[in-house]
């Protein structure tokens, strides 16, 4: 990097945080059986902030969202090798609950994927199975509020008892946030959440991740740099398994520290 | 990549634009000065007359950069190079109003018989040409160590001038016929000093472009 000299302002450095770290990762390697998939990350994701995961297909960076709440335990011969500490905690340590930790890491996948179930089952899903309310008024008001933070209650309130099925993809993808939202996580993982939408249900989820960052902190994996530069804070650019830079976004966007990152950015990779 | 080649060729486009602007405002300058140094009224003339080229060529690159900006989506190294040759491109031909109005004023003062030679008058005009020169080459290849040595240059100009305003508001108050021609002179020489701070501008961009750091309003 070219050092500013004294007197003047480096670009790019307004939204730089000195924000409490929520996500701590430490020399984390992680092993696809014999295949290592990522080498020795260390990064820490602020609290309430966002994150974006930015790289070519094939990077790491959703192997490496998925460490974040142990998803990637459930594929077969998986091995992961260093730390990920919630605040504070090693959420690799023996005995952990699993099912806590995700019910605190949250995760929206790229494809919406709701139940076949109605609307309000789908968001009291996770309320119902970690008998996390206490009676019927409770679970119904949990479940709008989750439909509220994730902006679709207007759009559904009148048809509750309606299959999820029945709805558009983007109300469906913000449906997916608001059964994700419905067990009040501390963290929430997005995989090209709107990789799959159109541009105006792609605008209504970008300024849902920005207006949810007042209460999450949110982790995102994008293909789309526009996205990564509207929506983060903080941008992060994998390759090939390996994290090269983590910046502020703006700093990312106009001047980044890394030769690989800018090539990256101005499309003369490889 | 097929986005890499677009961009490229845009970005290669823009460059080749920006170079044929800054040369036009460079000969607009010189052939101004040689107009009043020279007495060449027709020489006067036909900078107001190409100014119009001038004027066509930064709304081309202005449109330009709109559509590199809306259909590549540069980032990094490339949007600080559109965003400069945004800036830059008002820079030059602003310089070249400048240049016009010097013609206006040899136009004027070539009617009027000659005052007296002013030696730092072409003083002026070399010395701006030559930082106007410098620091399109500075921008043009990325040359923000050249930018800066451009920028320490506009004290000289600043001097000629202080230097020339002092003179000919002697000459004036001692001779109130000069009024008229000295003031007309007075103006070239603002002209001259103005078109250095814009090439200041120009060289704080080209170490944006080069370093994405702020140096102006830094001291």
């Amino acid at each position: 990097m070219i050092e500013p000299r004294a007197g003047e302002q480096p670009a790019g450095q307004a939204r730089t945080t000195t924000a409490q770290a929520k996500v701590s990762v430490r020399d984390l390697n992680f092993f696809y059986g014999a295949t290592q998939a990522l080498f020795n990350i260390s990064l820490q994701i602020a609290e309430r902030r966002v994150m974006a995961f930015i790289g070519p297909s094939g990077c790491g960076k959703s192997t490496f969202l998925r460490t974040l709440n142990r998803m990637n335990d459930t594929i077969p011969g998986t091995r992961a090798t260093g730390e990920v500490l919630l605040d504070g905690e090693d959420t690799y340590a023996p005995g952990l609950n699993v099912v806590n930790l995700r019910r605190r890491v949250g995760m929206v996948f790229q494809k919406s994927n709701p139940f076949p179930k109605s609307i309000f089952d789908n968001v009291a899903y996770g309320l119902r199975i970690n008998r996390l309310t206490t009676n019927k008024t409770e679970l119904q008001d949990r479940v709008q509020q989750a439909l509220e933070d994730a902006a679709i209650w207007p759009e559904v309130k009148d048809r509750l008892k309606t299959s999820a099925l029945g709805l558009s993809g983007g109300q469906q993808q913000r449906l997916c946030i608001a059964r994700a939202l419905a067990v009040r996580p501390e963290v929430l993982l997005m995989d090209e959440p709107a990789s799959a939408l159109d541009p105006i249900a792609t605008q209504k989820i970008e300024e849902l991740i920005v207006e949810l960052k007042r209460q999450y902190t949110i982790v995102i994996v994008t293909h789309n740099m526009q996205q990564a530069a509207r929506v983060s804070d903080v941008t992060a650019f994998f390759w090939l398994g390996k994290l090269v830079e983590v910046n502020a976004t703006e700093k990312m966007f106009t001047n980044p520290n890394e030769k690989l990152t800018e090539d990256y950015i101005t499309g003369r990779f490889g | 990549m097929e986005r890499h080649r677009h961009l490229d060729y845009d970005l290669d486009n823009l460059r080749s634009r920006v170079l044929l602007l800054g040369g036009k405002t460079e000969t607009a300058l010189a052939r101004a000065m040689s107009a009043l140094v020279e007495r060449d009224t027709a020489a006067a003339r036909e900078v107001l007359r190409d100014d119009d080229q001038i004027d066509q060529l930064e709304l081309e690159i202005d449109r330009l950069c709109i559509d590199v900006l809306a259909l590549r989506q540069p980032a990094a190294r490339d949007l600080r190079f559109v965003v400069s040759v945004a800036k830059v491109t008002p820079i030059l031909e602003r310089i070249a109003d400048h240049a016009c109005n010097i013609a206006r004023a040899a136009i004027d003062l070539n009617d009027e018989p000659q005052l007296k030679p002013f030696a730092e008058l072409p003083r002026m005009a070399a010395q701006a040409s030559a930082m106007l020169r410098a620091a399109l080459d500075a921008f043009t290849t990325s040359n923000a160590a050249e930018a800066r040595a451009v920028i320490l240059d506009d004290d000289e100009i600043d001097a000629l001038y202080e230097h020339m305003f002092q003179t000919l508001i002697k000459l004036m108050t001692s001779d109130p016929a000069t009024t008229g021609r000295g003031a007309r002179l007075l103006l070239v020489a603002k002209h001259l000093e103005r078109v250095g701070d814009y090439v200041t501008d120009i060289c704080e961009l080209t170490v944006y472009m080069a370093e994405a750091a702020f140096i102006k309003h830094s001291n």
